[in-house]
Protein backbone atom coordinates (compact mmCIF):
# COMPACT_ATOMS: atom_id res chain seq x y z
CA UNK A 1 0.00 0.00 0.00
CA UNK A 2 1.16 3.50 -0.72
CA UNK A 3 2.94 5.00 2.29
CA UNK A 4 0.90 8.22 2.29
CA UNK A 5 -2.35 6.28 2.19
CA UNK A 6 -1.14 3.87 4.88
CA UNK A 7 -0.13 6.72 7.21
CA UNK A 8 -3.43 8.52 6.58
CA UNK A 9 -5.48 5.43 7.34
CA UNK A 10 -3.34 4.49 10.35
CA UNK A 11 -4.52 7.64 12.09
CA UNK A 12 -8.10 6.43 11.94
CA UNK A 13 -7.01 3.22 13.64
CA UNK A 14 -4.73 4.86 16.20
CA UNK A 15 -7.02 7.67 17.22
CA UNK A 16 -10.47 6.33 16.40
CA UNK A 17 -12.25 8.56 18.87
CA UNK A 18 -10.69 11.79 17.68
CA UNK A 19 -11.20 10.74 14.07
CA UNK A 20 -14.85 9.96 14.71
CA UNK A 21 -15.21 13.28 16.48
CA UNK A 22 -13.66 15.09 13.53
CA UNK A 23 -15.95 13.38 11.05
CA UNK A 24 -18.99 14.07 13.25
CA UNK A 25 -18.09 17.74 13.64
CA UNK A 26 -17.53 18.08 9.92
CA UNK A 27 -20.78 16.21 9.26
CA UNK A 28 -22.85 18.49 11.48
CA UNK A 29 -21.25 21.63 10.08
CA UNK A 30 -22.05 20.46 6.58
CA UNK A 31 -25.49 19.30 7.73
CA UNK A 32 -26.34 22.88 8.68
CA UNK A 33 -25.11 24.03 5.29
CA UNK A 34 -27.10 21.19 3.74
CA UNK A 35 -30.31 22.10 5.57
CA UNK A 36 -29.98 25.65 4.39
CA UNK A 37 -29.30 24.30 0.93
CA UNK A 38 -32.50 22.24 1.13
CA UNK A 39 -34.50 25.34 2.06
CA UNK A 40 -32.89 27.22 -0.80
CA UNK A 41 -33.55 24.39 -3.27
CA UNK A 42 -37.20 24.19 -2.24
CA UNK A 43 -37.69 27.92 -2.25
CA UNK A 44 -36.20 28.09 -5.69
CA UNK A 45 -38.46 25.32 -6.87
CA UNK A 46 -41.51 27.02 -5.37
CA UNK A 47 -40.61 30.29 -7.08
CA UNK A 48 -40.06 28.44 -10.31
CA UNK A 49 -43.50 26.85 -10.17
CA UNK A 50 -45.02 30.23 -9.40
CA UNK A 51 -43.10 31.80 -12.25
CA UNK A 52 -44.50 29.05 -14.45
CA UNK A 53 -47.78 30.89 -14.25
CA UNK A 54 -46.42 34.09 -15.70
CA UNK A 55 -48.53 34.50 -18.81
CA UNK A 56 -49.35 37.29 -21.19
CA UNK A 57 -52.90 37.27 -22.45
CA UNK A 58 -53.78 39.34 -25.52
CA UNK A 59 -57.49 39.80 -26.08
CA UNK A 60 -58.41 40.00 -29.74
CA UNK A 61 -60.87 42.34 -31.44
CA UNK A 62 -64.13 40.59 -32.32
CA UNK A 63 -64.20 39.18 -35.80
CA UNK A 64 -60.46 38.71 -36.22
CA UNK A 65 -60.08 36.04 -38.93
CA UNK A 66 -58.56 32.76 -37.84
CA UNK A 67 -56.01 32.93 -40.68
CA UNK A 68 -54.67 36.25 -39.37
CA UNK A 69 -54.36 34.81 -35.88
CA UNK A 70 -52.62 31.67 -37.14
CA UNK A 71 -50.09 33.75 -39.03
CA UNK A 72 -49.54 35.98 -35.99
CA UNK A 73 -49.08 32.90 -33.77
CA UNK A 74 -46.17 31.83 -35.99
CA UNK A 75 -44.59 35.26 -35.54
CA UNK A 76 -45.11 35.28 -31.80
CA UNK A 77 -43.69 31.81 -31.37
CA UNK A 78 -40.60 33.01 -33.18
CA UNK A 79 -39.94 35.63 -30.46
CA UNK A 80 -36.80 34.52 -28.63
CA UNK A 81 -38.49 34.91 -25.22
CA UNK A 82 -41.54 32.89 -26.05
CA UNK A 83 -41.97 29.31 -25.04
CA UNK A 84 -45.47 28.80 -26.39
CA UNK A 85 -48.39 30.79 -27.80
CA UNK A 86 -51.90 29.38 -27.75
CA UNK A 87 -54.97 30.64 -29.54
CA UNK A 88 -58.08 30.46 -27.41
CA UNK A 89 -61.25 30.95 -29.47
CA UNK A 90 -64.33 32.66 -28.09
CA UNK A 91 -66.05 29.27 -27.73
CA UNK A 92 -63.12 27.77 -25.90
CA UNK A 93 -63.04 30.77 -23.58
CA UNK A 94 -66.70 30.28 -22.76
CA UNK A 95 -66.30 26.54 -22.25
CA UNK A 96 -63.40 27.16 -19.94
CA UNK A 97 -65.39 29.77 -18.00
CA UNK A 98 -68.23 27.32 -17.62
CA UNK A 99 -66.05 24.59 -16.24
CA UNK A 100 -63.91 26.82 -14.04
CA UNK A 101 -66.58 29.14 -12.68
CA UNK A 102 -69.16 26.57 -11.69
CA UNK A 103 -71.05 28.99 -9.44
CA UNK A 104 -71.90 31.11 -12.50
CA UNK A 105 -72.83 28.09 -14.58
CA UNK A 106 -76.48 29.07 -14.75
CA UNK A 107 -75.75 32.61 -15.83
CA UNK A 108 -73.27 31.43 -18.41
CA UNK A 109 -75.74 28.80 -19.61
CA UNK A 110 -78.43 31.33 -20.37
CA UNK A 111 -76.29 33.71 -22.40
CA UNK A 112 -77.71 34.46 -25.83
CA UNK A 113 -74.45 35.83 -27.12
CA UNK A 114 -70.90 34.86 -26.05
CA UNK A 115 -69.47 37.98 -24.34
CA UNK A 116 -65.95 36.54 -24.04
CA UNK A 117 -63.30 37.62 -26.56
CA UNK A 118 -60.86 35.28 -28.23
CA UNK A 119 -57.31 35.54 -26.98
CA UNK A 120 -53.72 34.51 -27.49
CA UNK A 121 -52.01 33.18 -24.35
CA UNK A 122 -48.26 33.52 -24.37
CA UNK A 123 -45.94 31.65 -22.02
CA UNK A 124 -42.35 32.82 -21.73
CA UNK A 125 -39.24 30.70 -21.40
CA UNK A 126 -38.07 30.36 -17.76
CA UNK A 127 -35.16 32.76 -18.17
CA UNK A 128 -37.46 35.55 -19.39
CA UNK A 129 -40.15 35.49 -16.72
CA UNK A 130 -39.26 38.87 -15.22
CA UNK A 131 -40.86 42.31 -15.44
CA UNK A 132 -38.65 43.73 -18.17
CA UNK A 133 -39.09 40.87 -20.58
CA UNK A 134 -42.76 40.48 -19.86
CA UNK A 135 -43.27 44.21 -20.56
CA UNK A 136 -41.26 43.96 -23.71
CA UNK A 137 -43.25 41.07 -25.10
CA UNK A 138 -46.52 42.69 -24.05
CA UNK A 139 -45.57 45.84 -25.98
CA UNK A 140 -44.86 43.82 -29.08
CA UNK A 141 -48.22 42.09 -28.74
CA UNK A 142 -49.94 45.44 -28.60
CA UNK A 143 -48.36 46.21 -31.95
CA UNK A 144 -50.64 43.69 -33.67
CA UNK A 145 -53.61 45.53 -35.13
CA UNK A 146 -56.13 42.90 -34.07
CA UNK A 147 -55.10 42.98 -30.43
CA UNK A 148 -57.56 44.88 -28.30
CA UNK A 149 -55.91 44.64 -24.89
CA UNK A 150 -52.92 42.95 -23.22
CA UNK A 151 -52.97 41.73 -19.64
CA UNK A 152 -50.24 40.09 -17.57
CA UNK A 153 -50.76 41.07 -13.95
CA UNK A 154 -47.95 43.62 -13.71
CA UNK A 155 -48.09 43.89 -9.91
CA UNK A 156 -47.86 40.20 -9.51
CA UNK A 157 -44.87 39.81 -11.81
CA UNK A 158 -43.15 42.69 -10.04
CA UNK A 159 -43.72 41.07 -6.66
CA UNK A 160 -42.39 37.81 -7.96
CA UNK A 161 -39.30 39.60 -9.22
CA UNK A 162 -38.80 41.23 -5.85
CA UNK A 163 -39.24 37.93 -4.04
CA UNK A 164 -36.69 36.29 -6.28
CA UNK A 165 -34.16 39.03 -5.57
CA UNK A 166 -34.69 38.73 -1.82
CA UNK A 167 -34.37 34.97 -1.99
CA UNK A 168 -31.13 35.25 -3.97
CA UNK A 169 -29.65 37.85 -1.61
CA UNK A 170 -30.62 35.98 1.55
CA UNK A 171 -29.42 32.74 0.02
CA UNK A 172 -26.09 34.23 -0.85
CA UNK A 173 -25.48 35.98 2.48
CA UNK A 174 -26.80 33.27 4.80
CA UNK A 175 -25.30 30.51 2.67
CA UNK A 176 -21.91 32.21 2.70
CA UNK A 177 -22.15 32.76 6.46
CA UNK A 178 -22.97 29.09 7.05
CA UNK A 179 -20.17 28.04 4.74
CA UNK A 180 -17.68 30.27 6.57
CA UNK A 181 -18.76 28.89 9.94
CA UNK A 182 -18.41 25.36 8.59
CA UNK A 183 -14.94 26.17 7.27
CA UNK A 184 -13.85 27.59 10.64
CA UNK A 185 -15.21 24.65 12.63
CA UNK A 186 -13.77 22.08 10.26
CA UNK A 187 -10.44 23.93 10.18
CA UNK A 188 -10.29 23.87 13.98
CA UNK A 189 -11.13 20.18 14.09
CA UNK A 190 -8.40 19.37 11.61
CA UNK A 191 -5.99 21.53 13.56
CA UNK A 192 -6.69 19.47 16.68
CA UNK A 193 -5.77 16.34 14.76
CA UNK A 194 -2.52 17.96 13.68
CA UNK A 195 -1.66 19.17 17.18
CA UNK A 196 -2.33 15.69 18.55
CA UNK A 197 0.51 14.46 16.37
CA UNK A 198 3.02 17.19 17.20
CA UNK A 199 5.42 14.67 18.71
CA UNK A 200 5.22 12.42 15.73
CA UNK A 201 5.85 15.31 13.36
CA UNK A 202 8.90 16.34 15.41
CA UNK A 203 10.26 12.79 15.21
CA UNK A 204 9.60 12.61 11.49
CA UNK A 205 11.59 15.78 11.01
CA UNK A 206 14.44 14.50 13.14
CA UNK A 207 14.89 11.42 11.02
CA UNK A 208 15.00 13.52 7.87
CA UNK A 209 11.45 13.58 6.53
CA UNK A 210 10.80 16.42 4.12
CA UNK A 211 7.92 18.83 4.77
CA UNK A 212 6.13 17.41 1.75
CA UNK A 213 6.41 13.90 3.10
CA UNK A 214 5.01 14.97 6.46
CA UNK A 215 2.24 16.99 4.88
CA UNK A 216 0.85 14.44 2.42
CA UNK A 217 -0.78 11.99 4.87
CA UNK A 218 -2.42 14.90 6.68
CA UNK A 219 -3.84 16.29 3.46
CA UNK A 220 -5.19 12.91 2.44
CA UNK A 221 -6.56 12.31 5.90
CA UNK A 222 -8.22 15.73 5.96
CA UNK A 223 -9.76 15.09 2.56
CA UNK A 224 -11.04 11.67 3.68
CA UNK A 225 -12.53 13.13 6.85
CA UNK A 226 -14.15 15.93 4.87
CA UNK A 227 -15.58 13.46 2.39
CA UNK A 228 -16.93 11.15 5.12
CA UNK A 229 -18.37 14.19 6.88
CA UNK A 230 -20.04 15.19 3.62
CA UNK A 231 -21.54 11.75 3.15
CA UNK A 232 -22.88 11.72 6.73
CA UNK A 233 -24.22 15.26 6.23
CA UNK A 234 -26.12 14.15 3.13
CA UNK A 235 -27.50 11.19 5.06
CA UNK A 236 -28.61 13.51 7.89
CA UNK A 237 -30.16 15.91 5.39
CA UNK A 238 -31.99 13.01 3.78
CA UNK A 239 -33.32 12.02 7.20
CA UNK A 240 -34.51 15.58 7.77
CA UNK A 241 -36.05 15.62 4.31
CA UNK A 242 -37.97 12.40 4.96
CA UNK A 243 -39.32 13.76 8.25
CA UNK A 244 -40.30 17.11 6.72
CA UNK A 245 -41.89 15.40 3.77
CA UNK A 246 -43.98 13.10 5.91
CA UNK A 247 -45.10 15.50 8.61
CA UNK A 248 -44.85 19.01 7.27
CA UNK A 249 -44.77 19.92 3.62
CA UNK A 250 -44.02 18.23 0.39
CA UNK A 251 -40.43 19.13 -0.26
CA UNK A 252 -37.77 18.32 -2.80
CA UNK A 253 -34.35 16.77 -2.08
CA UNK A 254 -30.99 17.59 -3.62
CA UNK A 255 -30.28 16.40 -7.09
CA UNK A 256 -27.40 13.98 -7.42
CA UNK A 257 -25.15 16.83 -8.57
CA UNK A 258 -26.07 19.02 -5.59
CA UNK A 259 -25.39 16.16 -3.16
CA UNK A 260 -22.04 15.51 -4.80
CA UNK A 261 -21.28 19.23 -4.59
CA UNK A 262 -21.79 19.16 -0.80
CA UNK A 263 -19.55 16.11 -0.43
CA UNK A 264 -17.00 17.79 -2.68
CA UNK A 265 -17.22 20.95 -0.57
CA UNK A 266 -16.48 18.88 2.56
CA UNK A 267 -13.57 17.16 0.86
CA UNK A 268 -12.09 20.48 -0.24
CA UNK A 269 -12.45 22.08 3.20
CA UNK A 270 -10.86 19.01 4.77
CA UNK A 271 -7.99 19.17 2.32
CA UNK A 272 -7.32 22.90 2.55
CA UNK A 273 -7.99 22.98 6.31
CA UNK A 274 -5.29 20.37 6.74
CA UNK A 275 -2.96 22.19 4.37
CA UNK A 276 -3.33 25.40 6.38
CA UNK A 277 -2.93 23.71 9.78
CA UNK A 278 0.04 21.56 8.84
CA UNK A 279 1.68 24.41 6.99
CA UNK A 280 1.38 26.69 9.97
CA UNK A 281 2.58 23.96 12.28
CA UNK A 282 5.57 23.05 10.13
CA UNK A 283 6.68 26.64 9.92
CA UNK A 284 6.74 26.84 13.68
CA UNK A 285 8.56 23.62 14.64
CA UNK B 1 33.25 16.27 9.62
CA UNK B 2 31.90 18.68 12.27
CA UNK B 3 33.57 22.03 12.52
CA UNK B 4 32.52 24.92 14.76
CA UNK B 5 34.29 28.20 14.10
CA UNK B 6 33.66 31.05 16.55
CA UNK B 7 30.07 29.99 17.01
CA UNK B 8 27.74 31.99 19.21
CA UNK B 9 24.09 31.28 19.82
CA UNK B 10 21.72 33.73 21.42
CA UNK B 11 18.10 32.99 22.30
CA UNK B 12 15.69 35.90 22.19
CA UNK B 13 14.77 35.49 25.85
CA UNK B 14 17.50 33.26 27.20
CA UNK B 15 20.56 35.34 26.52
CA UNK B 16 23.77 33.84 25.14
CA UNK B 17 23.70 30.02 25.09
CA UNK B 18 27.03 29.60 23.31
CA UNK B 19 29.92 32.04 23.30
CA UNK B 20 32.53 31.93 20.59
CA UNK B 21 32.85 28.14 20.50
CA UNK B 22 35.32 26.51 18.11
CA UNK B 23 36.19 22.83 17.73
CA UNK B 24 36.66 20.25 15.04
CA UNK B 25 35.56 16.63 15.26
CA UNK B 26 37.20 14.36 12.73
CA UNK B 27 35.67 11.59 10.71
CA UNK B 28 35.28 8.45 12.79
CA UNK B 29 36.10 10.22 16.04
CA UNK B 30 34.31 9.72 19.38
CA UNK B 31 33.79 12.97 21.23
CA UNK B 32 32.23 13.67 24.60
CA UNK B 33 30.47 16.96 25.18
CA UNK B 34 30.46 17.53 28.93
CA UNK B 35 29.41 20.21 31.33
CA UNK B 36 26.69 20.94 33.84
CA UNK B 37 23.13 21.14 32.67
CA UNK B 38 22.57 24.46 30.98
CA UNK B 39 26.20 24.63 29.89
CA UNK B 40 25.21 24.46 26.23
CA UNK B 41 25.75 20.78 25.34
CA UNK B 42 22.31 20.31 23.85
CA UNK B 43 22.56 23.64 22.05
CA UNK B 44 25.74 22.44 20.31
CA UNK B 45 23.90 19.31 19.15
CA UNK B 46 20.84 21.29 18.08
CA UNK B 47 23.03 23.52 15.95
CA UNK B 48 24.64 20.46 14.39
CA UNK B 49 21.30 19.03 13.25
CA UNK B 50 20.02 22.46 12.25
CA UNK B 51 17.21 22.57 14.77
CA UNK B 52 18.27 26.08 15.74
CA UNK B 53 19.71 28.83 13.56
CA UNK B 54 23.29 29.88 14.25
CA UNK B 55 23.55 33.44 15.58
CA UNK B 56 27.12 34.02 14.47
CA UNK B 57 30.11 32.00 13.38
CA UNK B 58 30.26 28.99 11.13
CA UNK B 59 29.04 25.43 11.61
CA UNK B 60 30.00 22.87 8.99
CA UNK B 61 28.58 19.36 9.16
CA UNK B 62 29.23 16.70 6.54
CA UNK B 63 29.75 19.28 3.83
CA UNK B 64 26.74 21.42 4.82
CA UNK B 65 27.13 24.96 6.06
CA UNK B 66 24.48 24.90 8.78
CA UNK B 67 24.49 28.67 9.26
CA UNK B 68 23.33 29.12 5.68
CA UNK B 69 21.31 25.96 5.19
CA UNK B 70 17.92 26.34 3.53
CA UNK B 71 14.81 24.75 4.92
CA UNK B 72 14.68 22.35 2.02
CA UNK B 73 18.16 21.07 2.71
CA UNK B 74 17.66 20.33 6.40
CA UNK B 75 16.17 16.86 5.74
CA UNK B 76 19.17 16.01 3.56
CA UNK B 77 21.53 16.99 6.36
CA UNK B 78 19.59 14.97 8.91
CA UNK B 79 19.68 11.87 6.77
CA UNK B 80 23.44 11.89 7.18
CA UNK B 81 23.08 12.10 10.94
CA UNK B 82 21.67 9.72 13.49
CA UNK B 83 20.17 11.40 16.54
CA UNK B 84 19.47 9.81 19.92
CA UNK B 85 17.86 11.48 22.92
CA UNK B 86 17.60 10.95 26.63
CA UNK B 87 13.85 10.41 26.30
CA UNK B 88 14.21 7.99 23.33
CA UNK B 89 11.50 9.71 21.28
CA UNK B 90 9.96 6.55 19.93
CA UNK B 91 6.50 6.46 18.45
CA UNK B 92 4.47 4.70 21.11
CA UNK B 93 1.95 3.17 18.75
CA UNK B 94 4.50 1.44 16.56
CA UNK B 95 6.54 -1.64 17.27
CA UNK B 96 10.33 -1.56 17.55
CA UNK B 97 10.78 -2.62 13.96
CA UNK B 98 8.14 -0.16 12.76
CA UNK B 99 9.91 2.65 14.58
CA UNK B 100 13.14 1.76 12.85
CA UNK B 101 11.52 1.19 9.47
CA UNK B 102 9.83 4.57 9.79
CA UNK B 103 13.21 6.33 9.57
CA UNK B 104 13.86 4.54 6.28
CA UNK B 105 10.38 5.11 4.90
CA UNK B 106 10.43 8.85 5.46
CA UNK B 107 13.59 9.11 3.42
CA UNK B 108 11.90 7.34 0.54
CA UNK B 109 14.04 4.20 0.76
CA UNK B 110 13.16 1.32 -1.55
CA UNK B 111 10.41 -0.75 0.05
CA UNK B 112 11.92 -4.08 -0.87
CA UNK B 113 15.07 -3.66 1.19
CA UNK B 114 13.55 -2.11 4.30
CA UNK B 115 12.70 -5.25 6.31
CA UNK B 116 16.18 -6.71 5.89
CA UNK B 117 17.91 -3.46 6.81
CA UNK B 118 15.71 -3.05 9.87
CA UNK B 119 16.46 -6.57 11.03
CA UNK B 120 20.16 -6.04 10.51
CA UNK B 121 20.34 -2.96 12.77
CA UNK B 122 18.05 -4.50 15.37
CA UNK B 123 20.43 -7.45 15.47
CA UNK B 124 23.34 -5.03 15.76
CA UNK B 125 21.81 -3.41 18.84
CA UNK B 126 20.86 -6.81 20.27
CA UNK B 127 17.10 -6.48 19.97
CA UNK B 128 16.23 -8.77 17.09
CA UNK B 129 14.12 -10.91 19.42
CA UNK B 130 11.97 -7.93 20.43
CA UNK B 131 11.30 -6.54 16.98
CA UNK B 132 7.55 -6.91 17.43
CA UNK B 133 7.41 -5.31 20.87
CA UNK B 134 5.91 -1.89 21.47
CA UNK B 135 8.00 0.71 23.35
CA UNK B 136 5.87 0.33 26.49
CA UNK B 137 6.77 -3.36 26.56
CA UNK B 138 10.49 -2.60 26.58
CA UNK B 139 12.82 -1.49 29.36
CA UNK B 140 14.50 1.92 29.22
CA UNK B 141 17.75 0.40 27.98
CA UNK B 142 15.92 -1.55 25.30
CA UNK B 143 14.00 1.51 24.18
CA UNK B 144 17.25 3.40 23.84
CA UNK B 145 18.63 0.54 21.76
CA UNK B 146 15.63 0.85 19.44
CA UNK B 147 16.30 4.58 19.19
CA UNK B 148 19.94 3.86 18.37
CA UNK B 149 18.89 1.30 15.77
CA UNK B 150 16.62 3.94 14.23
CA UNK B 151 19.52 6.39 14.19
CA UNK B 152 21.79 3.83 12.57
CA UNK B 153 19.49 2.44 9.92
CA UNK B 154 20.24 5.25 7.49
CA UNK B 155 23.97 4.57 7.87
CA UNK B 156 24.85 8.00 9.15
CA UNK B 157 28.36 9.41 9.16
CA UNK B 158 27.79 10.90 12.60
CA UNK B 159 25.72 9.69 15.52
CA UNK B 160 24.60 12.48 17.86
CA UNK B 161 23.56 11.35 21.32
CA UNK B 162 22.07 13.85 23.78
CA UNK B 163 22.40 12.36 27.29
CA UNK B 164 21.55 8.90 25.93
CA UNK B 165 22.08 7.27 29.33
CA UNK B 166 20.39 9.99 31.35
CA UNK B 167 17.28 7.92 32.01
CA UNK B 168 18.98 4.56 32.43
CA UNK B 169 20.20 2.53 35.39
CA UNK B 170 23.86 1.63 35.69
CA UNK B 171 23.68 -1.67 33.90
CA UNK B 172 21.67 -0.30 30.99
CA UNK B 173 24.03 2.67 30.86
CA UNK B 174 27.02 0.40 30.46
CA UNK B 175 25.26 -1.58 27.76
CA UNK B 176 24.23 1.47 25.75
CA UNK B 177 27.67 3.04 26.10
CA UNK B 178 29.33 -0.14 24.91
CA UNK B 179 26.97 -0.16 21.95
CA UNK B 180 27.97 3.40 21.06
CA UNK B 181 31.65 2.42 21.31
CA UNK B 182 31.04 -0.54 19.01
CA UNK B 183 29.29 1.73 16.54
CA UNK B 184 32.23 4.11 16.66
CA UNK B 185 34.67 1.23 16.21
CA UNK B 186 32.94 0.37 12.94
CA UNK B 187 33.72 3.85 11.62
CA UNK B 188 30.81 6.12 12.57
CA UNK B 189 31.74 9.33 14.37
CA UNK B 190 29.89 9.69 17.68
CA UNK B 191 29.23 12.93 19.54
CA UNK B 192 27.80 12.21 22.95
CA UNK B 193 26.60 14.88 25.32
CA UNK B 194 26.71 13.71 28.92
CA UNK B 195 27.33 14.93 32.42
CA UNK B 196 28.20 11.43 33.62
CA UNK B 197 31.91 11.85 34.35
CA UNK B 198 32.35 8.19 35.28
CA UNK B 199 31.46 7.31 31.76
CA UNK B 200 33.84 9.91 30.38
CA UNK B 201 36.71 8.52 32.44
CA UNK B 202 36.05 4.98 31.25
CA UNK B 203 37.26 5.63 27.74
CA UNK B 204 40.19 7.46 26.21
CA UNK B 205 38.05 9.65 23.99
CA UNK B 206 38.07 13.28 23.05
CA UNK B 207 36.43 15.47 25.70
CA UNK B 208 35.00 18.92 25.04
CA UNK B 209 33.80 20.69 28.13
CA UNK B 210 31.45 23.61 28.15
CA UNK B 211 30.74 26.01 30.95
CA UNK B 212 27.99 28.59 30.67
CA UNK B 213 28.18 28.44 26.91
CA UNK B 214 31.93 28.78 26.62
CA UNK B 215 34.32 26.02 25.65
CA UNK B 216 36.63 25.67 28.67
CA UNK B 217 38.43 22.46 27.84
CA UNK B 218 39.12 20.45 24.69
CA UNK B 219 41.30 17.40 25.27
CA UNK B 220 42.48 17.40 21.66
CA UNK B 221 43.83 20.92 21.95
CA UNK B 222 44.73 21.30 25.62
CA UNK B 223 46.39 17.91 26.09
CA UNK B 224 48.54 18.24 23.00
CA UNK B 225 49.53 21.72 24.13
CA UNK B 226 50.35 20.26 27.54
CA UNK B 227 52.44 17.60 25.89
CA UNK B 228 54.40 20.05 23.78
CA UNK B 229 54.87 22.31 26.76
CA UNK B 230 56.21 19.46 28.84
CA UNK B 231 59.94 18.93 28.54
Amino acid sequence: MNLTLREALLTFRRAPLLSALSVTTIAFSLFVVGLFGLVAVNLQQALRSVAERVEIVSYLLPGTPVETVTLALKDIEAFPEVQSATYVTEEQALARARSELSEFRDVLQELERNPLPASIEVKLKPAFRDVDHVNDVADRMRGFGFVDDVRFGRDWVEKLDHLRQIAAAVGLVVGAAFAVVAIIIIGTTIRMAVLQRTREIAIMRLVGATDGFIRRPFLLQGAIKGMLGGVVAIALSYGAYVVINRWLIHAAFFTREQALAIIGFGTLIGFFGSAASVGRHLRRV
Amino acid sequence: MIKFTNVSKAFPKGGLALKDVSFHIQKGEFGFLTGHSGAGKSTVLRLIYAEEPVTSGEVRVSGFSVAEISRREVPKLRRRLGIVFQDFRLLEDRTAEENVAFALEVTGARRAGIAARVMRVLTQVGLAAKAKAYPRELSGGEQQRVAIARALVNEPTVLLADEPTGNLDERATRGVFQLLRDINASGTAVVMATHDLDLVRQAPYRVIELQEGALVYDSAVDDSRGQTAAP
